[in-house]
């Protein structure tokens, strides 16, 4: 028991060193997780943050450029803009990541089961997936919500979907690989149920990989919930939402006022491009040979 | 042979978009016959329309339904307008293939020497602009990217005509030919019209390239420096073979083979970002047509593009795959 116990510390002594490391090695992804904390914490607090009501209008203030009482200037309506970045954090992210957590769940439950059974379950994922795939997925992912209705929750039904086929595939291939592998057939020697041995023996090993996959995609997905609601799907007004803020301005930039579409889509740019650095390093960590 | 094959290969992916499609057009929120009927219609008419629609039928006899309606080429009427969808999407594609294509030439012709050069140079400083592009790239919202040119070509420098369509007010369309603005401003010899259509064009088409760019960048510069470091470019080099022999003739022809696998995810990309910069330069192709019906509720053009564009994509992939063993020798003998 202490001896075990001894070797889980140094192995996690290991790891902890190999993370310093890479963080070392490349501190551009340091930078985003730090990012990624802030990015987190204005989604949990945002609301308490704002300086003022995301939803107040104030005529008079219209279309203010930035200003030391408005960061980020006004809208429209007079509106801060800057609180409402802020205020649209959690929703940007909570749609995102609700989605993501989703299409991680479904895509490598239906993965493990064609890569390990084999066979017709195989066959039939495989060709579920492949179908998902033929649509050019922002395409598939408007048609959906065109006809489950145009609500926040469908937003986030499409993104989940159209997210699936990179977790069913990864988990399929690297469940393939594995289910003949010595632990699994020790596994099964020691009277393991088949379900049992995907989940306890299957999925710990390849979850670390499946990790690095859900930051990227939760970049992706982000990209994709902001760009339906720019062409007017899912989020309404007023509602404060970062692609649906980029909409709202889009007719101010040909009049100058540039601030009003800048702000929320550098926010948005700065939230993918996060965790698509977050993605890379954290491939780096877990898996130094597919570095490029 | 092999094209038999490919296109055998192709057929389960149409049959599938097919079901997908339909099982979409039965998917609409609350009753499709209400819907359609519109907002003053009686129970009556809504019982007839559900007859007439073939609502009340049970869901195989629909498909087949559905099937022989798409063999017709019919894909339901828009609501708003009153046309025919498929009229109205094959008017309109022309405009949204030109920007697709001047798009793609774009972004390859930048992507693929952007990703030599830093393949050359492993750590130069072209390499390093290369992965700086590469990362950003892909973590820009198009129709933000847009937005942006808009303001810095068209607000401040003044270099861009005003974001709204094809062509300023002052121009006429070209004759019709082939569709595409440039070349049939090219075949009518009227260079006033190609220049003023190239200027509208100009920005979106980089808009979309910017996005595509990145992961054609990547995957370029990622096999170029492998297939540098292989054995085979080593003897080249040993049997004395001059540097631009081997990297254009022998290190690119084999680099260029994941490229063109990139593609078809690049294809996919730029079909879904289509919507978006159609949305914003108000561009009048497919994608902004889909928007404006998205807006409107009117399903009916909606679900028509969803399987047209689905359509072009498995097309796109196809030539891909064809593409493929046309410069991969290798293919052709396994198949």
């Amino acid at each position: 028991m202490t001896i075990a116990a001894f070797a889980g510390i140094r192995r996690f002594d290991g790891t902890l060193r190999h993370i310093a490391y890479v963080l070392a090695e490349n501190p551009v992804t340091g930078f985003a997780f730090a990012m990624f904390s802030v990015f987190v914490l204005l989604a949990v607090f945002g609301p308490s943050l704002a300086p003022y009501d995301p939803l107040a209008s104030d005529t008079a203030q219209a279309l203010t450029g930035p200003s030391a009482a408005h960061w980020f200037g006004t809208d429209q309506l007079g509106r801060d803009i800057f609180s409402r970045v802020v205020v649209a954090t959690r929703l940007d992210l909570g749609i995102a990541v609700i989605a993501v957590a989703l299409a991680f769940t479904a895509g490598t439950l239906l993965g493990l089961a064609a890569g390990y059974c084999g066979g017709w379950a195989d066959r039939i994922i495989g060709r579920a997936v492949d179908t998902i795939m033929a649509f050019p997925l922002f395409v598939l992912a408007m048609g959906i919500v065109a006809a489950l209705g145009n609500s926040v929750a469908n937003i986030v039904y499409a993104t989940a979907i159209i997210n699936l086929p990179i977790y069913a595939r990864l988990a399929r291939a690297e469940a393939n690989v594995r289910r003949s592998a010595g632990f699994i057939e020790a596994a099964r020697l020691c009277g393991n149920g088949e379900t049992r041995i995907v989940l306890t023996q299957l999925l710990p090993n390849i979850l670390p990989l499946m990790m690095v996959q859900v930051s990227l995609t939760l970049g992706y997905a982000i990209l994709n919930a902001a760009g339906l609601s720019f062409i007017g799907l899912g989020v309404r007004p007023p509602t404060a939402e970062w692609g649906i803020m980029v909409a709202e301005g889009a007719s101010n930039i040909i009049s100058g006022e540039w601030w009003v579409a800048l702000f929320p889509g550098l926010v948005l740019m700065a939230a993918v491009f996060c965790f698509n650095l977050m993605g890379d390093g954290l491939r780096d960590i877990v898996d130094p040979l597919r570095r490029t | 042979m092999l094209i038999v094959r490919r296109l055998a290969t192709a057929l389960p992916s149409v049959v599938g978009v097919i079901i997908v499609t339909f099982l979409l057009t039965r998917a609409l929120p609350g009753d499709p016959a209400v819907y359609f009927a519109g907002p003053a219609a009686t129970q009556q008419a809504i019982a007839q329309i559900r007859h007439l629609m073939g609502f009340d039928r049970s869901l195989p006899v629909q498909f087949l339904d559905y099937l022989r309606h798409l063999a017709h080429g019919d894909l339901g009427t828009s609501l708003t307008t009153g046309q025919p969808v498929l009229r109205e999407l094959a008017t309109r594609l022309p405009a949204s293939a030109e920007l697709t294509l001047s798009a793609l030439l774009l972004s390859v012709g930048i992507a693929v020497p952007l990703g030599i050069a830093a393949a050359l140079r492993p750590g130069s400083l072209i390499d390093h602009a290369c992965r700086i592009i590469t990362t950003a790239g892909v973590s820009l919202p198009t129709f933000f990217t847009g937005l942006l040119l808009i303001y810095v070509f068209y607000y401040l420098a003044g270099w861009a005509p005003a974001p709204l369509g094809r062509l300023d007010v002052y121009s006429t369309p070209p004759p019709h030919w082939s569709g595409f603005y440039l070349v049939d401003s090219l075949v009518a010899g009227d260079f006033d019209t190609f220049r003023a259509a190239l200027g509208q064009l100009l920005l979106p088409a980089a808009t979309m390239a910017i996005f595509s760019l990145a992961p054609l960048a990547r995957i370029t510069r990622a096999s170029m420096l492998a297939a540098l470091g292989s054995e085979f470019i080593r003897t080249a080099r040993a049997s004395g073979l001059a540097r631009r022999r081997i990297v254009y003739g022998y290190a690119l022809r084999n680099g260029l083979l994941p490229v063109i696998t990139t593609l078809g995810m690049v294809f996919s990309f730029m079909l879904g970002a289509n919507v978006l910069v159609e949305k914003v330069f108000a561009w009048p192709g497919i994608g902004s047509y889909a928007v404006e019906a998205l807006i409107a509720s009117d399903y009916a053009p909606v679900q028509g593009f969803v399987l047209v564009m689905a359509l072009l994509h498995v097309a796109l992939n196809l030539v891909i795959d064809l593409l493929y063993g046309l410069i991969d020798p290798r293919v052709r003998l396994e198949a």
